[in-house]
This record gives C-alpha cells, structure tokens and sequence, in this order.
C-alpha cells in the first residue's frame, strides 16, 4: 500500500530536528516533521513568579503551546484558544515524568512551543522539540521523549498522518514514548477503533519513536560535538 | 571488575538516558543515575569513568549554588538588614548584614550607600539550606564591590574550562593581556582592561570549543596572536 | 545592568561600542525569504543575534463601511515568551502593540500595497492582507528587524486561488502582491549625548530616547516614532533622518540579492 505522499505505512515524514537554534532560551530545538516546523525553547531551571505558586519539594514545570497565526491554511487567530491550552497540557504531562524535579526545588521550568506551520502532528511535534530543548538546555532527565501520531487508513496502520490523510483515517492516535524507559507518557485518541487496533497502532508507534530519539540524539550531539 | 563491560568511556558524548553500563559493579556519580542494574546518563554531557564511579561532565546547565562558591552578583534590592543579589540562579541570594565587615548600625547608616540597586560584587556563598535560602558574606579580603569594567556572562557549565586546572587558563590570559579578570563560578564574569573586546573574544571562544582537545595550546597561540581569528 | 550602562554611555561619548561596532554601523543582516510554505507570503531577518519572522496571510473578507473600495491591511505582533528571558505572560503589551503599530504605519503611509487595487466587489469582497510578526530571539533593535522581515514577506506574497466566491488556501496562485516599495525602518538610539543605529538589548537599556525614521524606495520618508523619555534636538532628528535614508538604501540592496 502507497500513501497518498508515496510513503510506506510505518514511515515517517522527512524528520529535521536542529538542537540550539535560539539563543536567549537556556536549551532549544526547532522540528520538522514533513511541513510541520515547531520550534522549542527553554528557560531555566529559574525562580518561579509568582512566589505563592512555588513548590518547596520539586520544580514546577510551566509549559505553553502556542501556533502563530500564519502557520496554518486560514490564517489562525492569534492568542491562545481552548485547543491550544489542552495541547500546552499534555505537552507539559507527556515532559514531566522525565525531568528530576525535585534537584530544583521552588524553581520554574518553562517550555515554550512555537508551531510556525502547521500540517498535522503539531503536539507530537511540539514535545519532539521540548524534549530535544530540555535536553539541551542541561536539564537533568531519565530518558529522552519522543512522539509521534498513528492512524488507520483503509485497513491499513499508518504513522506520522500528514494533514492531508488525517480525514481519511479512522483514528488519531497520538502517542509519546521514552524508548530508554519503555514507558508511555502521552496516549491520546479520537475516532473509532477495535481493541486490537488500539494495540496494533501503539505498537508501531512506539517503534517510530525509536527511530526518533535516534536522531533527537544526534541531533545534541551535533550541537555539542564539533 | 573489567572495563570491557563499559558501554560508554571516558570523554564520550552522552544525553539524558543514555546507558553507561549494565552492572552493579559501578556505581552512578555525578549527573547519573541507577535503574535496575544500569547506570544511566541524567544530563548532556561528556562522561568521566574514576574507578568503579561514572559521571557525567555537563555541557550546559544554569547554575546552582554551593557553600563557599564565589560568585558575582547584581545587587537588585537594598532592605533594612541587608542586600538581595541576583546571581544568576534559580534562588535569590541575601547578603545580610552580619556579612559585611566591621559593626554597621542599621539604625543609623543609609546601607544603601555601602551596596546600592545595581551594584555588582563578587562575594562568597556561605549557606545554601534544604529550603535553597542562599546567603552570602563579604568577608573574605578577595570580596570587593566592581566600578567601572564590563560584566559578561557565560555557561556555568563551561566556568571550569574558562579557569583551568587551578586557575592556569584564566592566569594565562590574564598575564598575557594585562587585563583584570574575576570569574564568578556562577558564570558572571568581570572585567576591566584595554583589550577588554579581546578578552571576551578568548573567553567566548573557550565557551564554544571547551569540549575540543589541545584547547589550552590553542588559546595559548591566539593570546600570543593577539586576535581570535585570523582575518582572512 | 548599571555597571554595562556607563560603559556604554562613556563608549559611546567617544564613537564608540562595547561590541566594536561604529556607532552608524548595523550588525549582519541574513534573510531567509519564504521559509512557510503555508502562508501566503514570509520571511525570517537575523539581525546580529536578533530574529524575527512575519508570515503574510491573504483572503477574503468585508471592507470597512467608510472605505468600501479598499482592501484591509492588519498588521500584528507576538512578543513570543522564547524570545527573552525577561518575559512576563499576559496580554500584549505596549510595546507589541507599538512595534506592530510602527511598522503597520510604515507600510500603510509608504503606499507599499495600494489598497485600493484589493477591492473584489465594492462593499461586498475584497482582499485583506494580514501580517504577522514572531518574535524568536531578541538581541535588540526589534523594530527595525520586523519592519524588514514585514517588507520582504509581503514583497515575496502571492494570492491564494479564489474561485466562486471562495478562497482556496490549499493552492496558491502565481500572482503577485501588488507591492510598490519596500518601506525599511531605521531606528536611532540616543546614547549620552549622541545617536547609534542598531542597538542591542543593553544599548536600548542605556539609550533615554529612540527615533524610527521608515523611508520608501525613493528616499522619501513614510512615518516617524519617536520613543523613550528623554526629548531630542531637531539637529538630532537631522542626523536620524540622513542615516534612515543612508541605511535604506544599503538595506534594500541586501532584500534585492536575498
């Protein structure tokens, strides 16, 4: 089976992932995934504002998902949206299993996402990025993240949906994995599916997310090995 | 005990999660951390194996304070029995006034005219509790306040790189250029000299080349060059 | 920091700059023109380490009731959180709003797009043009970076294809933006007592006043802000305004080969 972009079912899109590409942000990433840009930045460990939301036993983890307003077909209203909060949530629950939090405690961790084009898997993008940016900036972690969207597309297990197949499939399910844990910390779903195809989809998602944390990885020592 | 066990060695590259050893023989140090029997990488950086323990060296990382670190800071409030610094950190860090050498009257004495909004000093951390209150004292004689010069920050990671083994890198420059540097281990730099612009140069290149080998001969050529790059 | 502000203010009294720049001298410009497939028009400007990137949307919509036969310009800006490490969150502030403003009115009074050329069906359609600015990395001397990202965007910008009264986003035309000029905003900092282009972030700390002149193609000049607190003299102006025309010209031999 061909996919409507000549991919095979368990193949990705074309993956850049650049680590360091800001400068102000402690740790950055900027990802590609097909024509999905999202660009990662990372502030901190740093003192948590207000004062009253500190938390004195670990670091609290504040995260903002956000899609500039020419990133998609019509052009997206600026400032944030019911959507784009519920993604800056599970953005930040898919990240935060990972971080040692309490080495930092009453400290903030801010991760902002810019989505600066969007074209389907923009939260599995997102936390691609954070988890390159986190990394990056030095932040002490147990394993890398890393995401990525399956679907089911005339009976067939698909991953990485591009926006144009994600009408045609009968689910989007995305799931985030750490491969160096084999632990699952982002599974999301919408659509209509039976029990085995669940199984079967998280299955070949966690696969594709190996390969991504392959390059994630290379992608730091890039920035840091010259 | 074999080293062969060893997935990773001294120097090389590592990120977070990234498996040093499988065994119980070696234990996590530094930046690490055991899962099962594994010794795991917790931070990016290069790894040093010291016997039986493995830890990672970081590349990048905001700093965190210790006792006795000397660090310069930004004096950014001045309240009735003494300074809040900004060094540079997660935590605020309070110069009170039992720190400051000599018997000061609050009462009477305007201490804002001992350390003002905007002052930089270079002082000693003397306390970090579980609660992460940071205090710092002037009284070591190397502790002053800063005027005139120019303030640069850098890495903290990279601090180590930037001094050298006991202070060889920093001493070099130094000797060589003539100017004034203090190295705050918080990653605040101050200094103060003509070739001030060249210092900074020599520092930023050190920063961006600490994980290249031969660095100290490298920096030793430039210094004696007197330009980072060489103009084409 | 204090202590870096007098050193600038006392540089600066001599023509010169903590980063060994001449006061008139503006740091590296990269463009990246059309880096967003989807938008109708973009660009990433890397000023120095300052950068911006503005996307230009294009469709259809009502024209406002006092000027029926115009297409609709907006310009907005986003003072992205990853950009500083001094952010605060909340609504945009004054200074998005006034950098948007500055470089909306730049485009507008430099007549860059004639309005008047997007009107569709006369108080019914017509085009409307969004511009929209990120701010990712700011060193500096952001105005100035988004007015070119702005230019360059908007010159690059294509219709979308527009069939039976609808917009079709997925598919872009090969037709033009009618862009007439590149409107470049070149801002003075008054340091002390004298004036430098292209401030960094601290130079702006140490600066009591700014002034952005933007000019056309022509050397004619299109709109005027003058900011910060301190007043400046006319001999001052005089200065901002020959540097504007100068800079200006140099600029947009730089969009011409991007």
């Amino acid at each position: 089976m061909k996919r409507s972009d000549g991919r095979k079912p368990e193949e990705l899109r074309p993956l850049e992932i650049t680590a360091g590409v800001l400068e102000n942000a402690t740790g950055s990433a900027r990802v590609r995934m097909g024509r999905t840009i999202a660009v990662a930045g990372v502030f901190g460990p740093r003192e948590m504002f207000p004062r009253r939301l500190q938390d004195f036993n670990r670091a609290t983890v504040q995260c903002r998902y956000s899609m500039a307003p020419f990133s998609t077909d019509e052009r997206a209203r600026p400032g944030p949206s019911r959507r784009s909060k519920e993604i800056s949530l599970v953005v930040r629950k898919a990240l935060e299993p990972l971080i040692f939090l309490d080495e930092f405690p009453k400290a903030a961790i801010d991760i902002y996402i810019d989505i600066i084009q969007a074209d389907a898997g923009t939260r599995t993008a997102a936390i691609n990025a954070a988890s390159v940016a986190l990394a990056d900036a030095g932040v002490p972690m147990r394993g890398l993240v890393s995401a990525v969207a399956a679907g089911k597309i005339d009976g067939k297990y698909v991953v990485d949906l591009a926006g144009k197949e994600e009408d045609a499939s009968d689910c989007d399910l995305p799931v985030a994995y750490i491969p160096s844990q084999g632990k699952i910390s982002l599974l999301q779903m919408d659509g209509n599916l039976a029990k085995e195809d669940v199984k079967a989809l998280i299955k070949i998602a966690t696969t594709a997310c190996e390969d991504i944390e392959k390059k994630q990885r290379d992608a730091l020592r890039k920035r840091w090995i010259k | 005990m074999s080293e062969d066990k060893l997935l990773k060695n001294t120097r090389d590259f590592v990120a977070p999660g990234d498996k040093l050893v499988e065994s119980m023989e070696f234990l996590p140090g530094k930046n690490c951390f055991r899962e099962g029997n594994g010794v795991f990488a917790k931070r990016l950086g290069l790894v040093s194996v010291q016997g039986r323990v493995l830890s990672v060296i970081p590349l990048n990382g905001v700093y965190m304070p210790n006792r006795d670190d000397m660090v310069i800071g930004e004096v950014t409030d001045v309240q009735s029995n003494g300074w809040v610094i900004d060094i540079q950190c997660p935590y605020q860090a309070y110069l009170p006034l039992s720190g400051v050498r000599g018997y000061i009257d609050s009462n009477k004495t305007d201490i804002s005219k001992i350390y003002g909004v905007g002052d930089v000093i270079y002082g000693k951390i003397k306390m970090v509790n579980s609660m992460m209150s940071v205090h710092i004292s002037m009284f070591d004689r190397i502790c002053r306040k800063f005027s005139g010069g120019r303030v640069i920050r850098v890495n903290p990671a990279k601090v180590p790189r930037i001094i050298g083994k006991s202070g060889s890198m920093i001493d070099m420059i130094k000797s060589r250029t003539g100017c004034y540097v203090v190295v705050g281990q918080n990653g605040t730099i101050w200094l103060e000299g003509d070739k001030e612009s060249f210092v900074i140069d020599v520092i930023r290149y050190i920063e961006e080349n600490s994980a290249s080998e031969g660095l100290t001969n490298k920096i030793e050529e430039i210094l004696k060059r007197g330009v980072v790059h060489e103009k084409k | 920091m204090k202590i870096l502000q007098q050193s600038i203010v006392s540089l600066a009294a001599k023509g010169m700059r903590l980063d060994g720049r001449k006061l008139d001298q503006i740091r590296d410009i990269v463009i990246e023109a059309s880096p967003i497939e989807k938008a109708e028009g973009s660009a990433i400007v890397k000023l120095g380490r300052t950068k911006v990137i503005a996307g230009v949307k294009i469709g259809v919509g009502q024209p406002f009731s006092d000027r029926p036969g115009s297409g609709v310009l907006m310009t907005g800006a986003e003072f992205s959180p990853i950009s500083s490490p001094d952010f605060e969150p909340g609504p945009p502030r004054d200074n998005s709003i006034e950098l948007a403003r500055v470089v909306d009115r730049g485009i507008r009074e430099s007549q860059a797009i004639d309005l008047d050329k997007l009107c569709i069906e006369p108080g019914e359609k017509v085009w409307m043009v969004f511009v929209d600015i990120n701010i990712l990395d700011n060193f500096g001397n952001l105005i100035d970076a988004a007015a070119l990202a702005s230019a360059v965007a908007l010159s690059r910008a294509v219709f979308p294809k527009y069939e039976d009264g609808a917009v079709i986003f997925t598919e872009k035309t090969k037709k033009k933006l009618p862009v007439a000029c590149l409107p470049i905003a070149c801002t003075s900092f008054k340091v002390g007592e004298r004036l430098l282009l292209d401030a960094t972030r601290e130079e702006e700390e140490a600066a009591g006043a700014r002034i952005t002149v933007t000019t056309r193609d022509d050397g004619n000049v299109a709109a005027i802000q003058k900011g910060g607190e301190e007043g400046i003299t006319p001999a001052e102006i005089e200065h901002a305004l020959d540097m504007a025309v100068e800079k200006g010209k140099e600029i947009r031999k730089l969009v011409k080969q991007a």
